[in-house]
């Protein structure tokens, strides 16, 4: 019996430890490995951290990094700002059908790639789209107006992008929160603000956390969006990974490239949760 | 002197269902305030239209004299304490009391005395530090009593606070919420569904039903003399006969059950008509046992019967009596005097009541 238990736990456990050991753990042996690599002549390599010096010795690296840091800082922010207030309607003010329509609607552009989606963005924000057309006709502006390639229309697209991650844990944790208790504090003597700062927003601190912590991955992570959207000025770190594998063959500062990310990815992660007293138990759990 | 609460006309309607109809009451200051009915009569649709939360469809709710129809629940001088009370988690027990003082904009200073004050007074001195679920249930219920008795409201709503204890505890706080009621000298409006909360703690007690007010009054009129036959059904236990009225002199009647017996009632008042039909009500506890017929000889109402189950409860025990010529079985109460300690399933019994604890209502169906 117990022998049984144990072959059963074994083999449930074996697909999680086999992905986790060759796409997670055995590629960034790997990258490391590249990436502590120089290259000091044709197919002669030593040991040695010369890619992460480049990277600290290289301006346009160090303010690409620093820029993508704060340019997903705040679409996360903008996201929570955007989603609160949705997640709340769907989970604590519509009833019934709506609620569960509403919820779909959130779903429903994820249905298509994320191409597609981006590629929506494109139509509707290009010189030639239907936002520069309809200026135009209502006559606000005289000529084409060109809304794409900046970092506001790579911004939205972030935001576009990374809405539902913020919303699904957001209604979860909201719909927990018990309606008497909002109505408690209604009848106390609490207004709407001080109700939302006091009751409504420590109960979903977890789900607001976790939120932030994936929306925030995400668009650190993005490539397709800055890339697409976004113009000459809002270089995006992942495109400077992508350059460095792709086209200049570089991949040993491409490699140094990638785990400063990750670093950098977790320090930001670990500070968030620092500020907010959260722990990762807590908020995944 | 103008009452603290006062009801005119009140009524909500869902879409096509009417949760309360027509329903007006006063509430004198200090008084002890119930609602009963059973479940999904209306009680905390009343409730939640005086704390503000719903809107009445006509009507209109006065607190002091002054109509609050206009007044937003947070400004509302009523609190409530929720069926589940609703205790913030996220807060400390001292943040959970203070929460409605440092609304009211009082001084850190002022809040810590009087939290200290109120948790002293209700018995739990030094718990402010402690998490919400650090606490049993009787002790929550407390806290939240605790947490609106700070802001000194003139009217305090409980819907049925005492629902998720479990029976001792429940029995406990009964007297608890008792001298509560008296030590902050309040005004409880309190509603559940269970009678005996209601009877033990109440001034005064509104039987509800389907919306509206069947009888109000002190518990002894409701369990003496209930006016209508949801209230003498409701209201402590009764054996209940439906029939057609036979006789009728004065306020005595005679009425011919559906199963054949006959049966002396009082109609108190009601007009009862030969050939109307008609209910009898007859309480357990009103009911004499004798175990030879010249024990209940000086009654009206006489029964031969067997008994058909003991139902051993200690002081509340009960026998199942059947009635030899109808079938029909009767719950009786069984007196304690040790008489009866031997009774077993099958021995005949005597039982007999008077008409005046017979109650008699017109209508009622088979
Ligand atoms: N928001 C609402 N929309 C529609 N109908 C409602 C609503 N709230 C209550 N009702 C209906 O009104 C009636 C009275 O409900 P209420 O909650 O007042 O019952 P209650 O007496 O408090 O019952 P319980 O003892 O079970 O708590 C019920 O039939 C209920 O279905
Ligand atoms: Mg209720």
């Amino acid at each position: 019996m117990r022998a049984e238990a144990r072959l059963g736990f074994i083999l449930l456990l074996t697909p999680l430890l086999l992905w986790l050991t060759l796409l997670i753990i055995i590629p960034h042996i790997d990258m490391f490995l590249i990436s502590i690599r120089e290259r000091v002549a044709v197919r002669t390599y030593e040991t040695g951290f010369a890619n992460y010096l480049t990277f600290f010795t290289e301006p346009l690296y160090l303010v690409t990094f620093m820029r993508t840091a704060l340019m997903s800082v705040l679409a996360t922010v903008m996201t929570l700002i955007i989603a609160f207030p949705v997640s709340y309607y769907i989970a604590k003010i519509a009833k019934g059908r709506l609620q569960s329509a509403l919820f779909l609607l959130c779903l429903v552009p994820f249905w298509v790639s994320e191409l597609v989606r981006t590629f929506g963005w494109m139509i509707l924000l290009r010189e030639t789209g239907i936002f520069s057309n309809l200026l135009q006709f209502v006559g606000i502006v005289d000529g084409p107006v060109e809304m794409l390639y900046n970092d506001t229309a790579m911004m939205v697209g972030l935001i576009y992008t990374s809405m539902l991650f913020m919303v699904v844990p957001l209604v979860t944790t909201l719909e927990s929160l018990d309606d008497s208790v909002i109505e408690a504090g209604y009848d106390l003597g609490g207004n709407a603000i001080t109700v939302t700062r006091e009751i409504v927003i420590p109960h979903a601190t977890p789900g607001i956390v976790s939120g932030c912590i994936v929306v925030f991955m995400l668009s650190l992570g993005n490539y397709l969006t800055p890339t697409m959207l976004g113009g000459k000025e809002s270089l995006w770190f992942t495109e400077l990974i992508y350059s460095q594998f792709i086209v200049r063959f570089n991949w040993e500062l491409g490699a140094a490239f990638g785990f400063l990310l990750l670093g950098l990815s977790s320090f930001i992660v670990w500070i968030a949760l620092r500020l907010t007293g959260q722990t990762l138990e807590k908020t995944m759990g | 002197m103008t009452p603290d609460l006062e009801c005119v006309k009140l009524t909500k309607t869902f879409d096509t269902i009417k949760a309360v109809d027509d329903v007006s009451f006063q509430v004198p200051a200090g008084s002890f305030f119930s609602i009963l009915g059973p479940s999904g009569c209306g009680k905390t649709t009343i409730m939640r239209m005086v704390a503000g939360f719903l809107d009445p469809t006509s009507g209109d709710i006065q607190i002091k004299g002054k109509s609050v129809l206009d007044i937003a629940p947070n400004k509302r001088p009523v609190n409530m304490v929720f069926q589940h009370l609703a205790l913030f988690p996220m807060m400390n027990i001292g943040d959970n009391i203070g929460y409605g003082l440092r609304r009211a904009g009082a001084s850190k200073a002022e809040i810590a005395t009087k939290v200290g004050e109120v948790l002293e007074r209700i018995g739990l001195p030094g718990i402010a530090e402690r998490k919400v679920d650090q606490l049993s249930g009787g002790q929550k219920q407390r806290i939240a009593i605790a947490r609106c008795m700070v802001l000194e409201p003139d009217v305090l709503l409980l819907d049925e606070p005492l629902g998720a204890l479990d029976l001792k505890l429940r029995e406990h706080m009964k007297i608890e919420l008792k001298s509560l009621q008296s030590a902050f000298d309040t005004t409880f409006v309190y509603i559940t569904h269970d009678q005996s909360e209601a009877l033990v703690m109440s001034d005064q007690v509104a039987v509800m039903n389907e919306g509206r007010f069947e009888q109000l009054g002190t518990a002894r009129e409701l369990y003496y003399d209930p006016k209508t036959p949801f209230v003498a059904g409701f209201v402590g236990d009764s054996n209940r006969w439906s029939g057609t009225v036979d006789a009728s002199s004065g306020n005595e009647v005679r009425i011919k059950t559906v199963s054949g017996v006959s049966l002396t009632g009082s109609a108190q008042g009601r007009p009862l008509a030969k050939g109307d039909r008609a209910q009898v009500f007859v309480r357990p506890e009103a009911i004499r046992v004798a175990l030879k017929a010249d024990g209940i000889s000086a009654f009206e109402n006489r029964i031969v019967g067997t008994v058909s189950s003991l139902l051993f409860n200690g002081a509340n025990s009960r026998v199942l009596v059947r009635d030899d010529a109808s079938g029909g079985e009767i719950d009786v109460a069984l007196p304690q005097s040790g008489e009866f300690a031997s009774l077993t399933k099958g021995a005949p019994l005597h039982i007999g009541w008077n008409a005046g604890q017979a109650t008699c209502f017109a209508g009622g169906t088979e």
